[in-house]
């Protein structure tokens, strides 16, 4: 329950779950080097402001 | 059995809160009663037609795999748990507009805006996030504009695409003037609002160079920072020589915010931008929650009456009758164009299941507009004439109490002086009169509703302050990321001319991109600080027929795909909404040419002061023959957007009804879907 709020605190602002980002490269990409969590959550800092996407709303 | 029951009860329940609401006209009602009304309207909505509209009309389908798991990259396509993806969307798409657009229309009495927050939501709203979510979910998660290309054609996609950069220049505009308005005189707002700005940086480098990636530590530190700078706010406005300082001209405040927008949304996204967009995130749903709990444990009595008599289109707030301009005004609490570019964005990447989309789509909106309803409750409840003193321009009303009191009591809403003063001093601010824009309404209803059960009356001045800088808050960062996906936007239209510009990494190209975007929303900003009618006036439909217009435009792709389908026969779901939206707006776009009333027409208005500069005369509120000269400037400009909007919609409807009649003569599906 607890886990789930900060999941949802989380990805309120853009940064979705790091463990389970990890899990996916481990299982399908094996040979790229892993990322750390700050330099994941810059990489989706980036991806959500950058003005690529359009996630704010009126 | 017992579900038949339950739902009869609902049904019940939500008759006769209607019918008390109905035979309550002439006397002050109880805001519970709307709030139950409501709720039982949203549950049965929710419970009947989203899941009609849902398993009937589009068939989702439970088993059918979704882009998140098709796609999945631990990064966008994330499958993600129900609730919390729903979270996520409402986080996205609540915004600033439903709180603002319910508030202005508050002048034409609580029913109108209450009936259409109902009726809009429920079948027009909720519907269009829902099936746009369902069709981008159906299409690996495409963009609204990317469906409309493959589906309408690259032709209907264009305009798409330049309508969607107007609406978000006009967007930015509004906004900018809300803060504007909001913060023009007040030392107390500007201080705090200003402080928002090194409390952002330092939670950048906190998060990005002291201590990486601990954005809860930052956010947390951002937060109390924050609240100190309310509680500080009022001793600065206190201050002989501070308060000077941050008292700022309404014209300062527009070019402080112009450069503001332009040098933001140059510098890194981490620096400024993220953590900001972290605080006003948080702000804005712990805000709305805040006021939830406060409505219903305080239970106000609504002091504005069911209709006031400015459903005639005299109404000081805004000029137009109810009919279309209730509609326009209301906008996003009930349908909101915007949305079909939220629903067709992330979380269609993020949806684990196509059984989420009804209480993600469907149900986000609903809470939406419950927010919208808390506003026009809260603006409700205050009392009507120190609502039409905040809301009026000072060219109707004049600059003092007394002036301000005797002017709108002989409108028939009763105030003194007395309860104006006193109320600018609860609040800490100078006056309170014609701050128009609907934020400083709301913040003054907020702090009532708020104080009566959290610190009394002498908290009102910061819950006040707190609801102010929630908006403001919400809003610059909205200025920065809004004037940054513009940029994109112009950077796209450049690239097609000359490809160099269009480089996104190309400074040249950068810097003319974000130039001509700030430029873009910086003109009407200014525009409507220096009208004299207070600029919401002629801004705010603007922005409504806009964003009625994309929800025009997101619904001609949604009727066009469901004949593609072969569900030619449900059609009218999204064909309803369409044609009372294409009815409205272009009727309101209509009017804001035409119309003889020169508060209404742009065109009859400029004509007037073409006249008296024909003849020298200076009328007021112009100074100047040159500022004459610009008023009739800005109004052909306004007029030109106008007539803009009127032929995207009307050009997309009539290729949009030639693509459905098309599909409509040939036998099989042809929408262009992501084989299951």
């Amino acid at each position: 329950m607890i886990k789930r709020l900060f999941e949802l605190m989380r990805l309120m602002v853009g940064v979705p779950d790091y463990d389970r980002f990890v899990a996916h490269q481990r299982a399908h990409h094996p040979d790229v080097p892993m990322i750390s969590r700050a330099a994941f959550i810059a990489e989706r800092q980036q991806a959500r402001y950058g003005g690529k996407s359009q996630n704010r709303c009126c | 059995m017992l579900r038949s029951v339950m739902w009869g009860g609902v049904a019940v329940l939500g008759a006769g809160a209607l019918g008390v609401i109905a035979l309550h006209q002439g006397e002050s009602i109880n805001a519970l009663w709307l709030l139950t009304a409501a709720t039982c309207v949203y549950l049965i909505g929710y419970r009947f037609y989203a899941q009609f509209v849902a398993h009937r009309v589009l068939g989702v389908d439970g088993t059918r795999v979704t882009p998140a798991y098709r796609r999945d990259d631990g990064l966008d396509y994330v499958p993600t748990h129900g609730g919390v993806l729903f979270g996520h969307h409402f986080a996205a798409i609540a915004g600033a507009g439903p709180l603002i657009g319910p508030v202005l229309a508050a002048q034409m009495g609580y029913l109108p805006g209450m009936l259409w927050l109902l009726v809009g939501a429920v079948l027009g709203g909720c519907v269009q996030d829902m099936v746009v979510m369902f069709m981008s979910t159906r299409r690996s998660a495409r963009s609204l504009g990317d469906m409309i290309r493959i589906e309408l054609g690259t032709g209907v996609g264009v305009l798409a695409q330049v309508g969607i950069l107007m609406i978000m220049l006009i967007l930015l505009a509004v906004l900018g003037l809300v803060v504007v308005k909001a913060l023009a005189n007040s030392p107390w707002g500007t201080f705090t609002v200003l402080a928002t700005i090194p409390i952002a940086l330092l939670m950048g480098v906190y998060m990005r160079v002291l201590r990486p990636g601990r954005i809860g530590e930052g956010t947390m530190i951002g937060l109390i920072l924050l609240l100190l700078s309310i509680v500080y706010g009022g001793d600065i406005a206190a201050d002989a020589y501070w308060s000077d300082v941050f008292t700022l001209q309404p014209t300062t405040l527009a070019w402080a915010l112009i450069i503001y927008g332009f040098a933001a949304s140059v510098l890194p996204v981490w620096l400024l931008l993220a953590p900001r967009d972290y605080l006003s995130t948080f702000l804005k749903i712990g805000t709305v929650l805040l006021l939830a709990i406060g409505i219903v444990l305080t239970q106000p009595e609504l002091k504005m009456p069911g209709l006031t008599k400015f459903i005639d289109g005299s109404g000081p707030v805004f000029a137009g009758a109810l009919f279309p301009f209730l509609f326009i005004t209301i906008a996003c609490g009930a349908v909101s164009g915007f949305h079909a570019l939220i629903s067709s964005g992330t979380t269609p990447k993020m949806l684990a299941s196509e059984n989420h989309i009804a209480p993600i789509g469907y149900g986000a909106m609903l809470c939406e507009s419950f927010v919208a309803m808390m506003a026009l409750i809260a603006a409700c409840a205050l009392e009507p004439g120190l609502y039409f003193a905040m809301n009026s321009p000072a060219a109707l009303i004049g600059t003092s109490a007394e002036q301000a009191a005797s002017t709108i009591s002989s409108w028939g809403f009763l105030v003194t002086p007395e309860l104006l003063t006193q109320t600018a001093r609860d609040v800490g601010e100078s006056t309170i009169l014609s701050r128009t824009g609907g934020a400083p309404t709301l913040a003054v209803a907020m702090a009532q509703v708020l104080s009566s059960f959290l610190g009394g009356q002498s908290m009102m001045a910061f819950w006040y302050h707190f609801a102010i800088l929630f908006e403001a808050l919400f809003i610059l960062t909205t200025l920065d990321a809004g004037t940054r996906v513009g940029r994109f936007m112009i950077q796209d239209f450049l690239g097609q001319v000359s490809p160099a510009l269009g480089n996104t990494r190309s400074w040249v190209g950068n810097l003319l991109a974000t130039t001509l975007c700030v430029t873009g929303w910086g003109y009407f900003l200014y525009q409507g600080v220096a009208d004299p009618l207070g600029g919401i006036n002629s801004l705010w439909p603007l922005f409504g027929i806009a964003n009625q217009m994309l929800a025009a435009i997101a619904l001609v792709l949604v009727s066009v795909v469901l004949i593609k389908m072969k569900r030619e026969r449900y059609v009218w779901v999204s064909l309803a909404p369409l044609t009372w939206l294409l009815i409205c707006t272009l009727s309101a776009g209509w009017d804001k040419l035409f119309h003889d009333d020169v508060r209404i027409g742009f065109l009859s208005h400029a004509a007037k002061f073409k006249a008296a500069l024909a003849q020298g005369d200076v009328l007021p509120p112009a100074g100047s023959l040159a500022q004459m000269q610009q008023i009739v400037i800005n109004d052909y400009v306004n007029a030109t957007l106008c007539a803009t909007f009127m032929a995207i919609v009307v050009s997309v409807a009539i290729l949009g009804l030639r693509a459905g009649l098309r599909a409509l003569r040939v036998p099989s599906f042809t929408a262009q879907e992501e084989p299951a």
